[in-house]
């Protein structure tokens, strides 16, 4: 049987960057083919380009034998290729109804409402789902949005499915659900890309897997001929990750001290529901819990750019419940945003102006109201060189830094004025692994000195390799605490979808 | 074969230079032919244009006049533009001031010139400023647009003055004219080489240096430029952008202020109806095409200034509407904004199609 | 008293109503146009022309139309073909309306025609009060009532009204949906130019019949400040243009009743309640009771990285 894609040496470059640099690999009719690499490594920019979004540069892509050139994603559509996107390509405002509409397109401009609700509704009965087609989108759970997603391809009768790391956003349990559905669409015949950095979720699904690194295809192995520690190694290059050598001297005096903190967002619902939280002087506290459970509120309150509607924060003796975001700095908590480029840096001015952000009214770098143009410069010399942040020349703004610079500039900066209090969110997230690395020594340097730090990330890995301890929120409250050397990434999961430690015996 | 765009991986400092000049002598030819439709001879208008306003003593000082307002106009606009800020109500602005200074000037009873310049300068600064900050506060407490708010207002701002000037100021002996007393000489600003050019030029250049110190040497002018590059990395690192949104609006305002007392002070002497035959508008081409330097306003507002006045002499010759001009500088926005596009990106053909 | 109050509202309103509901229809898709004004006068003076060239004012309509869709055209090509700055494109729209305006219309000053005639409803023009107002009409004011509910109509019932919105809340999706998010933003933007146009021409046909120099004065402007008042949805858009034109139609009756306040003050009241609304509709939308679209004032660039 011919292979329903077929793609050979595909490239694609964005300015300065190439993305894709060479890509192969072939899906059957029937097969669970999974695409395994570091983020960074172009998964996405592959499926942007499968699915008519990006054009490559180079290469060629065959359906079914036949050669295509997509230039929008209707030509990919037209072809039976359809995909989840990691961010969901749904209308928040519009209904579900509405946004399954979207994606049909046999619907005649005039149509009759009843008949596509029913037939909907049919889907969605046959898998077992529940959806309110009347509800807008943005009321939905993230999971239940996926669904969404989904029933959109079903519907459009797509052959291949393209899935972007679709359980990233998922409970253990939640992604269970999915992997079973997948299973059954499997053996109705479709085809079905997964993507991936789960080891665990590739082993269990996959009937092939493509490994890619650095926008080269470097193998695709069959099942029986991988096991997880082959693929870690095609992956990342090394047999294993090195567990992190941590001093251990954290002491038991409290830095940060949250008392039943309660957050409402602008939706009137809770990010954060009667939370509290200890940190210890040198402590690494890994905060587990899918994305989304009230992990972000949790770090703009403590940075002062949320209010609270209940509860209280103690910085040492000092009370910074309500504070603003300038007084949180002051009071030594700095902060690693998670969206780095729309938050953490002001993409137009360089790296200089950057490093100031929010040190600028310190005595060092002003004499008056004017700013001291050469103790700033001076600063960022330092900076770069300490801290090895690759730039352009003075002036160069940096937006156009890589994503793992632009991480540095970020941590020179909040590093810079020694706080007591780190809270990272997602810091290593979109970082290729050098980068990463860099991140994880900056914590753990940190811990030495005495600094604690509040790491919030999703990688399980990251948590249990870094964190002291791990606290699991789920919807806004603490579920509770594991201790990383003693638990199971399975007792872990369980508590992020909400079962507290008690209900498991 | 398909079209598709791609963006450039570097955009030539070249291109970027030459892309807005192009424009305007696009822009220039286009508006030829709008010409030729109601009936003039193309070609002999931009001669016309740049005798009337190059060609003599009197043509530049006349040039310069003209560039005056649009130099604080203009300045103010792009303090805003910073920010990501649009005031489009320098107009209303203008007004604001004209009527400030034509207060302390009608009214205050001061004798000391300096003094009374001082008194009359800051009134315009602070009226023309609370005008903008109204759509500033506006803006920064209950995030309404502030384009639309200061826009609307410069509708208000010109009835306004039209009240005053029909109304309660109107000069008694002025027969009937919608206009004040003239002022006295104390109010006056310098005036050179017996024609109408006056010393608010030189403010304007002054205040173009100013603004530049501001921007580009202080502590508020590096907040600013933060805010304007990315609001939300500004709060995380702990400004306060309400009220940064406030002050901006405020001092654009103010400056835009400043223009109505130079042309009450150096020009009319008195406040009349129509003091700002759309100065503030032009402000805005003025801003936009300066990007974001206040040399580049200067630059600007004088090529401004020489397109007014031959537009005028234009009207006179060919009995063409005063509005005209505005016709050109939307022509010349236009091709700007399309010129933008090429240096960003450029175009490919690609093999296309799809077989399903 | 009540009946010509209401009567006028609706006549100073329609202008109004036309060109709000021409900004919904670009701002749905996603396009900011603050070129409404411009292509009001633009309108204005070709309905005029139109007419006053051929006698007939359908032809005055369909020229207003036209006209105003090819202006829009200069603002589609470049908000949305080449990615421009939506508000500066606008403004020039604006500027680029009101100077031509003024050269092509010189040899209009003065010009009559005959103009939109009332045409009453039978039975309906008899109801108390309303019937008055709203059935003993012009053609172009019964036009707006349809117009009103075929915008609403398209908007939430067709599949082209779901494109449209989608483009305007979330191109990323409309596009992967096969939805060409170039084609229904430009289609958008010249379309409701169109029906702005048609709001001009108003002014020029129906409610003074004849070409003014910059006879808008403003009404674009309030125009766009009531879309946000509207909420984008049409029905609240007549609500909207008729408060407008109630505000206006009172400030005329004072003045025609020569009261001592000075027309200058009353004229800045259309003004200042568009501020008004303005404001406490933000607030209100802030509270989440209407809904901007999302991708409002964003260009759109399928390869832009996020």
């Amino acid at each position: 049987m011919t292979d329903i894609l077929q793609i050979e040496n595909i490239r694609k470059t964005f300015p300065g960057v190439v993305a894709l640099d060479n890509v192969s690999f072939s899906v059957a009719p029937g097969e669970i083919h999974t695409l395994l690499g570091e983020n960074g490594a172009g998964k996405s920019t592959l499926m942007n380009v499968l699915t008519g979004l990006y054009h490559p540069d180079r290469g060629e892509i065959n359906i079914s034998g036949k050669q295509v050139h997509f230039t929008s994603p209707r030509d990919s559509l037209k072809c039976g290729i359809g995909m989840v996107h990691q961010h969901f390509m749904l209308v928040p405002a519009h209904s579900v109804f509405e946004n399954i509409l979207l994606a049909l397109d046999d619907v005649p401009n005039f149509f009759n409402r009843s008949a596509y609700k029913e037939k909907i509704e049919k889907l969605i009965a046959e898998f077992d789902l529940e959806l309110d087609l009347n509800l807008p989108v943005w009321k939905l759970s993230i999971g239940a949005q996926q669904w969404i997603e989904l029933i959109k391809l079903l519907l459009r009768d797509c052959q291949l499915l393209i899935l972007d790391e679709p359980t990233a956003v998922l409970t253990p349990q939640e992604t269970e659900r999915l992997f079973a559905v997948l299973q059954r669409l499997k053996g109705q015949g479709k085809s079905i890309i997964f993507i991936s950095h789960k080891m665990r979720e590739v082993m269990e699904i996959s009937d092939r897997v493509t490994i890619l690194k650095k926008g080269c295809s470097i193998a695709t192995l069959a099942r029986g001929d991988f096991d997880e520690s082959k693929l870690a190694a095609l992956m990342i290059g090394t047999d294993k990750v090195p567990q992190w050598q941590k001093s251990l001297q954290m002491s038991d005096e409290l830095v940060l001290d949250i008392q039943n903190l309660s957050v409402q967002n602008d939706r009137g619902l809770a990010d954060l529901d009667d939370f509290s939280l200890e940190l210890k002087k040198g402590e690494i506290l890994g905060i587990a819990g899918v994305a989304g459970n009230g992990q972000k509120a949790l770090a703009e309150v403590l940075t002062g750019l949320k209010k609270t509607n209940q509860g209280k924060i103690m910085a040492g003796a000092e009370d910074i419940t309500n504070s603003n975001a300038r007084y949180s700095y002051i009071a030594g908590i700095a902060h690693i945003p998670e969206d780095r480029k729309t938050i953490g840096i002001a993409p137009d001015m360089d790296v200089a102006d950057n490093l100031i952000m929010k040190s600028f009214k310190n005595r060092l770098f002003t004499s008056g109201i004017f700013q001291n143009k050469k103790a700033i410069r001076q600063n960022a010399d330092d900076k770069i060189e300490q801290f090895a942040i690759k730039t352009g020349p003075d002036g160069t703004p940096v937006r156009y830094l890589s994503g793992g610079n632009i991480q540095k500039v970020i941590i020179a900066r909040e590093l810079s004025e020694h706080p007591t209090v780190l809270v990272a969110l997602y810091p290593t997230r979109g970082l290729d692994i050098g980068s990463a690395e860099y991140v994880h020594k900056v914590i753990a340097d940190g811990a030495d000195r005495g600094m604690s730090t509040i790491l919030i990330a999703e990688d399980l890995d990251e948590l249990l390799k870094l964190s002291d301890r791990i606290a699991v929120m789920f919807r806004g409250k603490l579920i509770g605490y594991v201790d990383p050397r003693n638990t199971t990434r399975e007792k872990i999961g369980l508590m992020m979808s909400g079962e507290t430690p008690g209900d498991m015996s | 074969m398909k079209l598709v765009i791609e963006r450039r991986e570097i955009s030539s400092p070249l291109l970027r230079f030459s892309a807005p000049v192009a424009s305007i002598f696009v822009a220039l030819f286009v508006a030829g032919f709008l010409l030729l439709a109601s009936g003039v001879k193309p070609l002999l208008p931009y001669k016309e244009i740049i005798i009337e306003s190059l060609g003599s003593m009197y043509g530049l000082s006349e040039t310069l006049v003209k560039t005056t307002p649009l130099i604080f106009a203009g300045l103010g606009v792009s303090l805003a533009f910073r920010m990501q800020i649009w005031n489009i109500g320098a107009e209303g602005q203008i007004y604001m001031g004209a009527m400030g200074a034509t207060w302390v000037a009608l009214f205050s009873g001061i004798e000391n010139h300096w003094v009374m310049l001082t008194a009359m300068f800051f009134a315009a600064f602070l009226c023309g400023g609370l005008w903008a900050g109204v759509a500033g506060l506006l803006r920064a407490k209950w995030q309404v647009n502030e384009v639309i708010v200061t826009l609307l207002m410069n509708y208000i701002a010109i009835l306004g003055v039209d009240y005053l000037i029909y109304g309660p100021w109107k000069d008694p002996q002025g027969f009937n004219f919608p206009l004040t007393a003239q002022f006295s000489d104390t109010a006056r600003l310098a005036e050179y080489f017996d024609t109408r050019m006056h010393s608010g030029f030189f403010l304007a250049l002054f205040c173009a240096l100013v603004l530049y110190l501001f921007m580009e040497r202080t502590i508020w002018g590096y907040e600013i430029k933060v805010i304007g590059s990315n609001q939300k990395a500004a709060q995380y690192a702990g400004m306060n952008t309400a009220w940064a949104i406030f002050f901006v609006l405020f001092l654009s305002g103010a400056i835009a202020g400043i223009a109505g007392f130079g042309e009450v002070a150096g020009l009319q002497h008195r406040l009349q109806h129509g003091i700002s035959p759309g100065y503030g508008y032009t402000a805005i081409i003025v801003a936009w095409l300066a990007k974001r330097s206040a040399i580049g306003v200067v630059i600007v507002s004088f090529l401004m200034g020489v397109l007014l006045v031959g537009g005028d002499s234009l009207q006179i010759m060919w009995q063409l509407p005063v509005a005209f001009v505005y016709a050109f500088q939307g022509l010349i926005l236009f091709f700007l904004l399309a010129s933008d596009f090429f240096i960003i990106y450029r175009l490919k053909l690609i093999r296309g199609n799809a077989h399903a | 008293m009540l009946e010509i109050l209401l009567d006028a509202t609706v006549r100073a309103g329609t202008p109004i109503l036309f060109a709000t509901l021409g900004a919904i229809i670009n701002e749905r898709a996603g396009i900011i146009n603050l070129g409404i004004e411009g292509l009001m006068l633009i309108g204005a003076l070709a309905g005029f022309a139109g007419t006053s060239l051929s006698g007939s004012l359908l032809v005055g309509v369909l020229a207003a139309f036209g006209a105003a869709f090819l202006a829009g055209s200069i603002h589609a090509l470049i908000t949305v073909q080449l990615r421009g700055n939506q508000i500066v494109s606008g403004l020039a729209l604006t500027m680029f309306g009101v100077g031509i305006t003024a050269l092509f219309g010189k040899g209009m000053v003065g010009l009559t025609i005959v103009g939109f005639k009332r045409v009453a409803i039978p039975g309906l023009s008899q109801l108390p009060i309303i019937g008055n107002a709203f059935f003993n009409q012009d053609l172009l004011i019964y036009f707006s009532f349809i117009l009103v509910f075929l915008i609403w109509y398209f908007l939430y019932r067709t599949r082209w009204g779901l494109g449209l919105r989608s483009v305007g809340e979330n191109p990323a999706a409309a596009d992967t949906c096969g939805f060409s998010v170039s084609t229904y933003r430009f289609l958008a933007v010249t379309i409701g130019s169109g029906f702005v146009g048609i709001g001009g021409a108003y002014l020029s046909l129906a409610s003074t019949p004849m070409w003014i120099e910059n006879m808008t004065a403003g009404r674009g402007w309030i125009a766009v400040a009531l879309v946000i008042f509207a909420g984008w949805s049409s029905p609240r858009a007549m609500l909207g243009a008729y408060l407008f034109g109630g505000i206006t139609a009172m400030q005329l009756r004072f003045q025609a009743m020569g009261t001592t306040v000075s027309a200058h003050i009353l004229q800045m009241l259309p003004y200042f309640f568009t501020l008004l609304v303005l404001v406490i509709s933000t607030i209100r939308l802030k509270k989440g009771a209407g809904q901007q679209p999302e991708g409002l004032g964003l260009p759109y660039d399928r390869e832009d990285r996020k």
